[in-house]
C-alpha cells in the first residue's frame, strides 16, 4: 500500500472538510469531475454541498473566498493551474493580503496552484510563481516536496488564518509515493526547513521538485567524493533563514536552485539573505540556477533544457567546488 | 413597494448629513488638513442613500465604493468613522492604515473597498454565499454601487456574472454619472444603455433618473426588496452626471457646458427638496434644522477626531499577517 503526492491532496482536503464544517472547496471542474488532476476525486459526492464548481472566473473564484473567509468560513480555491491564477492575481495580493492588515479581519483562505512544468505543458501549463505572491506582504507560500508534506502542509495551511498559496507541483502528483504520510516520522511546524541529505562539501538549497532534481545531483557527485547537503526550504514565506545558514557554516558553499525564471525570485532571496547574514562564512561566491529567461517551451526536449536538471545541477556544483 | 414618507425623509436625511460631511472634508483637503485625496458622492447622493436606506444594518451587507457617503449614512456608518479615517486617526476603523474612503467594517456589514473597481462584487457575493452554506441567507441583501468605467473591468464582469449563476440576493447599482475621472462614457461602453446588459448576465434590470430623488428611493428600493424575496440578482443602471471633479484635486473642466446645464445636470439635492416640500412631507423649518444639526454633528466630529491620535511608526508592529509570531519571515 502506498499513496501519492496527489493522494496526500486529495486525503488532506478530505480529512479537512471531514473535521471542520467551515472548510468548503471551490474550483473549476471539481465536483462530478474531481478536478483537472482528480485531486478532489469523490469529494463532492461525500460533501455535495461544500465542494462546488465555479465558473471560469479566476478573479471572482478568489473574491467570492474573502467573502466567505469574512463570513467565518474557510475556503480552499483550487486554482487549474497556478499559471492561471494571474487572472485572479489582483484579489489575491491587493484584496486578500492587504485585508488583515487594513481592517483587523483575517482572510484564512488556502490557494492551490498546480504548479512546475511537465513535459509537453508548454508556456502556460508549467509555470512556478511562488516567487510573485511571496513578494507581496500578507501571504504564505507553501512548496511541498514530500508526500508527507504534501498533507500535513496542506492542512496546516488550511487552519492558518491567513491567505495561504500552497504551490503543488504537478510533476510529483503520480511519480512520487510513500508507504504513508508520516514520511521520516518528523514533523517539522511551517517555516522549517529540513536538511533532505547531510553533507559537507556544498549546500543546495532549493524546494518543491527541485529537491529530487537536487538530491539525484548529489548523488551523481558522491561517486566522485563529494559530499553535497541538500535542503529543503518547504516554504519559501516563511524562509527558513538559520537553517540554510547553519548549512553554508558547515559547507562554505552555497548554490540555490529553483524552477521559476531567473529574474530576482526565492533563489536571489535565498544568496541575498546568505550574502548579508553568512558572508564570513562564505569559501566561494554564491551561486544561483534557475530556469532560462524564456517562456516555458511546449517540445520535451526543450523543456527539459529549460529547467534545472541533475546534469545542470552537478555541473553548476562543480564549478562552486572547484572555486 | 409604495414610497412612503418615513422612507423618503430617510433617505433626503442622509443626503443631508452626507452632503455637507463632504463640504468639510473637501475644505479640510483644501486646507491641508486632509492628504492623499477626497472623493466625492456630490450629485449622486440621492442613488447612494437610496440603496443605504433600504438595507438593514445588522442584517444586511453593503459594499459601498467611492462616491457613497450618502449610502454609508443612511447604512448606519457613524459620521466618526469617515471623519477619523479621513484625518489619520487611530481610532477609526482602519488605525490610519488605510484612509479616506477605503474604510469599511466587514464584520458589521460595510466591505472595505479597494481600488481596483469591481473587485467587491464577487466578496459580496462571497459573503451571501457563506450565509448560504451556514443556513443564514435567509432575508439578507448585499448591494454595491458601482459607476460607468468600473463596469468595463474583468472584475465587474466576473463578479455579475458569478453572483447571477449563483442566483444570490445580490443588488448591484450603477451609477452611470458620464465619467470616468475624465473619460467619457462613450469611450467606456459601446451598447446603447448599460441596462441592455442585465438580460445577458441574466439578472433583472431597473433603469431610473439619478437626479430624481424620490424615483431612486422607489426603484432602488424595489430592486432590493426583490433581491431580498427572493428573485435574484437585481441591476439598477442611474443617470446622472457627477457634480465635481474626480476627486477634489481635479476641477472637472472636461465637462462639457451643455452637459452641466443638461437634464441630468440638476443636483438631486434641490430635487428631492422640492418633492418633499412639495408633497408636505418635510417643511423649510425642518430641513433647516437637519442642516443646523448635521453642521454641529460634523464639527464635533472633527474636532474630536482631530484631538486624537495619529499613528506612532514607532509603537506600529508592521506585521501583515494576522498570526503576528511569524512577523520575521
Amino acid at each position: 500500500m502506498s499513496v501519492t503526492y496527489i493522494d496526500a491532496i486529495r486525503d488532506a482536503q478530505y480529512k479537512a472538510l471531514e473535521t471542520d464544517e467551515t472548510v468548503f472547496i471551490y474550483g473549476q471542474d471539481i465536483g462530478g469531475f474531481g478536478g483537472a488532476f482528480k485531486a478532489t476525486k469523490g469529494l463532492q459526492e461525500k460533501w455535495p454541498d461544500r465542494v462546488l464548481d465555479s465558473p471560469i472566473s479566476e478573479d471572482a473564484m478568489v473574491g467570492m473566498a474573502i467573502g466567505a473567509a469574512i463570513e467565518g468560513m474557510r475556503p480552499i480555491i483550487e486554482m487549474q493551474f497556478a499559471d492561471f491564477s494571474s487572472v485572479g492575481f489582483n484579489q489575491i495580493v491587493n484584496n486578500a493580503a492587504t485585508h488583515f492588515y487594513r481592517t483587523g479581519v483575517p482572510i484564512p483562505i488556502t490557494i492551490r496552484m498546480p504548479s512546475g512544468g511537465t513535459p509537453g505543458s508548454g508556456p502556460f501549463h508549467s509555470q512556478s510563481i511562488e516567487a510573485i505572491y511571496s513578494h507581496y506582504p500578507g501571504c504564505i507560500v507553501l512548496t511541498p516536496a514530500t508526500v508527507s508534506d504534501a498533507y500535513h502542509m496542506l492542512l496546516e495551511g488550511i487552519a492558518m488564518d491567513d491567505p495561504v498559496i500552497y504551490c503543488e507541483h504537478k510533476f510529483l502528483y503520480r511519480w512520487l509515493k510513500s508507504d504513508n504520510y508520516d514520511g521520516d516520522g518528523i514533523r517539522l511546524p511551517i517555516g522549517k526547513a529540513r536538511i533532505t541529505r547531510p553533507g559537507k562539501h556544498a549546500t543546495v538549497v532549493t524546494y518543491s521538485a527541485m529537491v529530487h532534481e537536487a538530491v539525484r545531483a548529489a548523488e551523481m557527485l558522491q561517486a566522485e567524493g563529494w559530499e553535497i547537503e541538500v535542503v529543503d526550504l518547504r516554504s519559501v514565506k516563511p524562509l527558513d533563514t538559520d537553517t540554510v545558514i547553519a548549512s553554508v557554516a558547515r559547507t562554505g558553499r552555497l548554490l540555490a536552485v529553483g524552477e521559476a525564471f531567473p529574474w530576482g525570485g526565492v533563489t536571489a532571496e535565498i544568496v541575498a539573505r546568505v550574502v548579508k547574514e553568512g558572508f564570513h562564512l562564505l569559501d566561494a561566491p554564491p551561486m544561483r540556477l534557475n530556469a532560462k529567461d524564456t517562456p516555458i517551451p511546449y517540445h520535451p526536449k526543450l523543456w527539459a533544457a529549460h529547467r534545472p536538471t541533475p546534469e545542470s545541477i552537478s555541473h553548476a556544483l562543480k564549478q562552486l567546488l572547484a572555486y | 413597494m409604495d414610497l412612503t414618507k418615513e422612507h423618503a425623509r430617510k433617505v433626503y436625511h442622509a443626503m443631508v448629513r452626507a452632503r455637507l460631511l463632504e463640504a468639510k472634508f473637501s475644505s479640510l483637503y483644501k486646507a491641508g488638513k486632509i492628504v492623499g485625496g477626497v472623493y466625492l458622492g456630490r450629485g449622486q447622493e440621492a442613488v447612494s442613500a437610496s440603496i443605504g436606506a433600504r438595507l438593514e444594518q445588522g442584517k444586511d451587507i453593503f459594499a459601498p465604493l467611492i462616491r457613497d457617503q450618502a449610502g454609508r449614512t443612511a447604512f448606519g456608518e457613524e459620521i466618526l468613522d469617515a471623519t477619523r479615517t479621513y484625518l489619520g486617526s487611530v481610532k477609526g476603523p482602519m488605525k490610519a492604515r488605510d484612509g479616506n474612503i477605503h474604510r469599511g467594517r466587514p464584520k458589521e456589514g460595510v466591505v472595505a473597498m479597494i481600488s481596483h473597481l469591481g473587485s467587491s462584487l464577487s466578496v459580496l457575493g462571497g459573503m451571501l454565499k457563506a450565509r448560504q452554506l451556514q443556513g443564514k441567507l435567509d432575508g439578507c441583501v448585499g448591494a454595491t454601487c458601482i459607476g460607468d468605467g468600473a463596469t468595463s473591468t474583468g472584475a465587474f464582469h466576473e463578479g455579475l456574472n458569478y453572483v447571477a449563476v449563483e442566483k444570490l440576493p445580490v443588488v448591484v447599482v450603477v451609477a452611470d454619472n458620464q465619467f470616468a475621472y475624465s473619460t467619457p462614457n462613450s469611450k467606456q461602453y459601446a451598447c446603447d444603455d448599460l441596462i441592455d446588459r442585465a438580460k445577458g448576465y441574466g439578472v433583472a434590470g431597473h433603469s431610473v433618473d439619478g437626479t430624481d430623488t424620490l424615483a431612486c428611493a422607489t426603484v432602488i428600493g424595489q430592486a432590493i426588496d426583490s433581491a431580498r424575496n427572493g428573485a435574484g440578482p437585481q441591476m439598477v443602471v442611474a443617470k446622472l452626471l457627477r457634480l465635481s471633479g474626480h476627486g477634489e484635486h481635479d476641477d472637472g473642466s472636461y465637462i462639457p457646458e451643455e452637459i452641466r446645464t443638461s437634464h441630468y445636470g440638476r443636483d438631486c439635492m434641490d430635487v428631492g427638496k422640492q418633492q418633499l416640500l412639495e408633497r408636505g412631507w418635510l417643511t423649510e423649518e425642518e430641513l433647516a434644522d437637519w442642516e443646523e444639526s448635521a453642521k454641529q454633528e460634523v464639527q464635533l466630529a472633527v474636532t474630536t477626531a482631530q484631538k486624537e491620535d495619529e499613528p506612532d511608526p514607532y509603537k506600529e508592529d508592521w506585521c501583515a499577517l494576522a498570526r503576528g509570531s511569524y512577523r520575521n519571515w
